[in-house]
C-alpha cells in the first residue's frame, strides 16, 4: 500500500551537489523556485504566489521546502510539487524534502507586489486585502481591468478556480475575473 | 495494496469500534465534508446557470479538499495503516459519522442553500473554536478551513437573502426547506460521550457554545431573509455514530462503485 499522504515528506536524494555550501543551496533553491509557474495563473511564479514558505538546510543536510496550498481542494497542488520536484532536481541543489505547511494558513495578503502587477497585466483583478473582507463586504465596487470604470457587478462569487471570482462592467461590457481575497 | 477480491476487502475492512477517539472525532469532521461534498457534485452539469454550477463545484472542491486532510489524519491516527482513499471509498454505512443533515438530497437549488446556511454556520462556529485546538494537526486544519468556510457561508447566506426576501414563490419554497431541514440540525449540537472526552482534552469545543454561535448567525440570516425559525423538534437523528438516514446508502453507491468494481485503481 502507497504512504503517500499528503502532509508527508518526499525525501528525493540527488547526488554530486556536495561542493555547495548551505545558503548557496538554498538561494539556488530559491532561483528555481521562482521559475515554476502556476499552472492556473501562468504570468505568476509560484514565489510570487506567496505559497513558497521556506527553503532552508536541515541539521542533516537536506534542503527542506516548504510549501502552502492556496485552497485545501486546489486540483493543481498536487501538479505544483511534482513541477517543484523537476525544477529542483534541474538546478542540482541536492537532497530535498517537501513539506506541505497548513498553519498559518495561506493568505491572499502574500501574494507580492510584482505579483500583483502581473496579475493586473494578466487581466486578473489583485484581491483586497484580507482584513478589509467579511460576510457583507461588497464585491460590487471592484474596477474593470480594461476600462478602470467602477461600475461593474460581481455575476458569481466562484469562477474558473478555486481563486477566482467572476464580474461583469457595465461600462465596456466586458467580462473579467478577480482573485479571491483569502 | 495487493488486490484482494472484492467480497474478501469487505470483509477484511477493519471496523471503527475499536478506533482511538479522537481517530472517531477526525472521522466527523471530515465525513461531514465528504458526504456534503458528494451532494454538491450531483449539481455539476444540472445547477439553474452556469455560475451557480461552478458555485456549488467549487464549495464541493473545498469540502472535499478538507475532508482530505481530516481522513488522512484518522488513518494516522488509526494506525492501521489506511489511506484517505481507503477511509473514503472502502468503510461500510455504518463506519460514516457525517450528520444525517448531509446526506439529505438536494431537492430545488433554493433547499440546497437552505441545507448549505445551516451547515455552513456549524461548520464556520466550529473551525473558528477549533483553530485553538490542543491538538495541533486538528488546528491547522481548521485554520485553513475557516477562511474556505466563511466563503462558503457568504455565497450561501447572500442567496437565502435573495430567495426569501425575493418572490412569493421562492419565499415559500425556501420557508418549506427549512421546516424539512431543521429537524436535523438538533444533532449538530447533542453531545455524546466522543463530544465530551474531545471536550474534556481541550480537542474540540464544547457543542453549546457552538450551539450558541450557531443560533445568532443563522438567527440573523434568516430575520434579513423574511424567514421564520422553525420550532425545534424531539430529536431522533445519530448520523454522528454512524445511524443514518436512508439516503446515505444511495451515495455510497454512486461513490464507491470505482473502488468497489476495481479494488485498488488509481489515478
Amino acid at each position: 500500500m502507497s504512504a503517500a499522504f499528503p502532509t508527508a515528506e518526499f525525501p528525493q536524494a540527488v547526488g554530486g551537489c556536495s561542493a555547495l555550501d548551505a545558503d548557496a543551496r538554498a538561494a539556488a533553491a530559491w532561483r528555481a523556485l521562482a521559475q515554476v509557474e502556476d499552472p492556473e495563473i501562468p504570468a505568476l511564479s509560484i514565489v510570487e504566489l506567496g505559497i513558497v514558505r521556506f527553503a532552508q538546510v536541515r541539521s542533516d543536510s537536506t534542503l527542506g521546502i516548504g510549501l502552502s496550498p492556496t485552497y485545501t481542494g486546489c486540483p493543481a497542488t498536487e501538479h505544483i510539487e511534482s513541477k517543484v520536484r523537476e525544477a529542483l532536481d534541474a538546478a542540482g541543489v541536492g537532497p530535498f524534502a517537501i513539506t506541505r505547511v497548513l498553519s498559518p494558513a495561506w493568505s491572499s495578503d502574500w501574494i507580492t507586489p510584482e505579483g500583483r502587477r502581473k496579475l493586473a497585466d494578466y487581466g486578473i483583478v489583485p484581491p483586497p486585502p484580507a482584513a478589509s473582507w467579511g460576510r457583507r463586504a461588497s464585491l460590487a465596487a471592484i474596477a474593470c481591468p480594461r476600462c478602470g470604470s467602477t461600475r461593474t457587478e460581481c455575476t458569481s462569487q466562484f469562477g474558473s478556480t478555486p481563486c477566482k471570482a467572476l464580474h461583469r462592467c457595465r461600462d465596456c461590457l466586458e467580462p473579467f475575473e478577480s482573485f479571491k481575497c483569502l | 495494496m495487493s488486490g484482494p477480491a472484492v467480497t474478501a476487502q469487505t470483509t477484511e475492512a477493519p471496523t471503527l469500534g475499536g478506533s482511538p477517539p479522537l481517530c472517531r472525532y477526525a472521522l466527523r469532521l471530515g465525513d461531514l465534508g465528504l458526504i456534503l461534498g458528494q451532494r454538491l457534485g450531483e449539481w455539476v452539469g444540472h445547477a439553474p446557470v452556469l455560475e451557480e454550477d461552478l458555485g456549488l463545484a467549487n464549495v464541493s472542491l473545498d469540502l472535499i479538499g478538507q475532508a482530505r486532510l481530516l481522513l488522512t489524519y484518522a488513518g494516522e491516527v488509526e494506525g492501521r495503516g489506511r489511506s484517505e482513499d481507503d477511509l473514503a471509498f472502502l468503510r461500510e454505512q455504518g463506519e460514516y459519522l457525517n450528520p444525517t443533515l448531509v446526506e439529505q438530497p438536494n431537492g430545488d437549488f433554493g433547499e440546497t442553500i437552505v441545507r448549505q446556511v445551516l451547515i455552513d454556520a456549524f461548520q464556520l462556529a466550529l473551525y473558528e473554536r477549533l483553530t485553538s485546538s490542543a491538538d495541533e494537526r486538528i488546528a491547522a486544519i481548521a485554520e485553513k478551513a475557516v477562511k474556505e468556510t466563511r466563503y462558503h457561508l457568504r455565497y450561501s447566506s447572500n442567496w437565502l437573502v435573495r430567495l426569501g426576501d425575493g418572490t412569493p414563490e421562492s419565499h415559500a419554497r425556501v420557508q418549506s426547506s427549512l421546516e424539512r431541514l431543521w429537524r436535523y440540525t438538533a444533532e449538530l449540537f447533542e453531545e455524546d460521550d466522543l463530544d465530551r472526552d474531545m471536550a474534556a482534552r481541550g480537542i474540540a469545543p464544547r457543542l453549546a457554545d457552538v450551539h450558541g454561535a450557531w443560533s445568532r448567525s443563522v438567527e440573523e440570516i434568516l430575520a434579513e431573509a423574511t424567514l421564520e425559525r422553525p420550532r425545534d423538534v424531539p430529536y431522533s437523528w445519530f448520523g454522528k455514530r454512524g445511524e443514518h438516514s436512508e439516503h446515505l446508502g444511495y451515495i455510497l453507491t454512486d461513490m464507491q462503485y470505482l473502488q468497489r468494481a476495481h479494488p485498488g485503481a488509481r489515478w
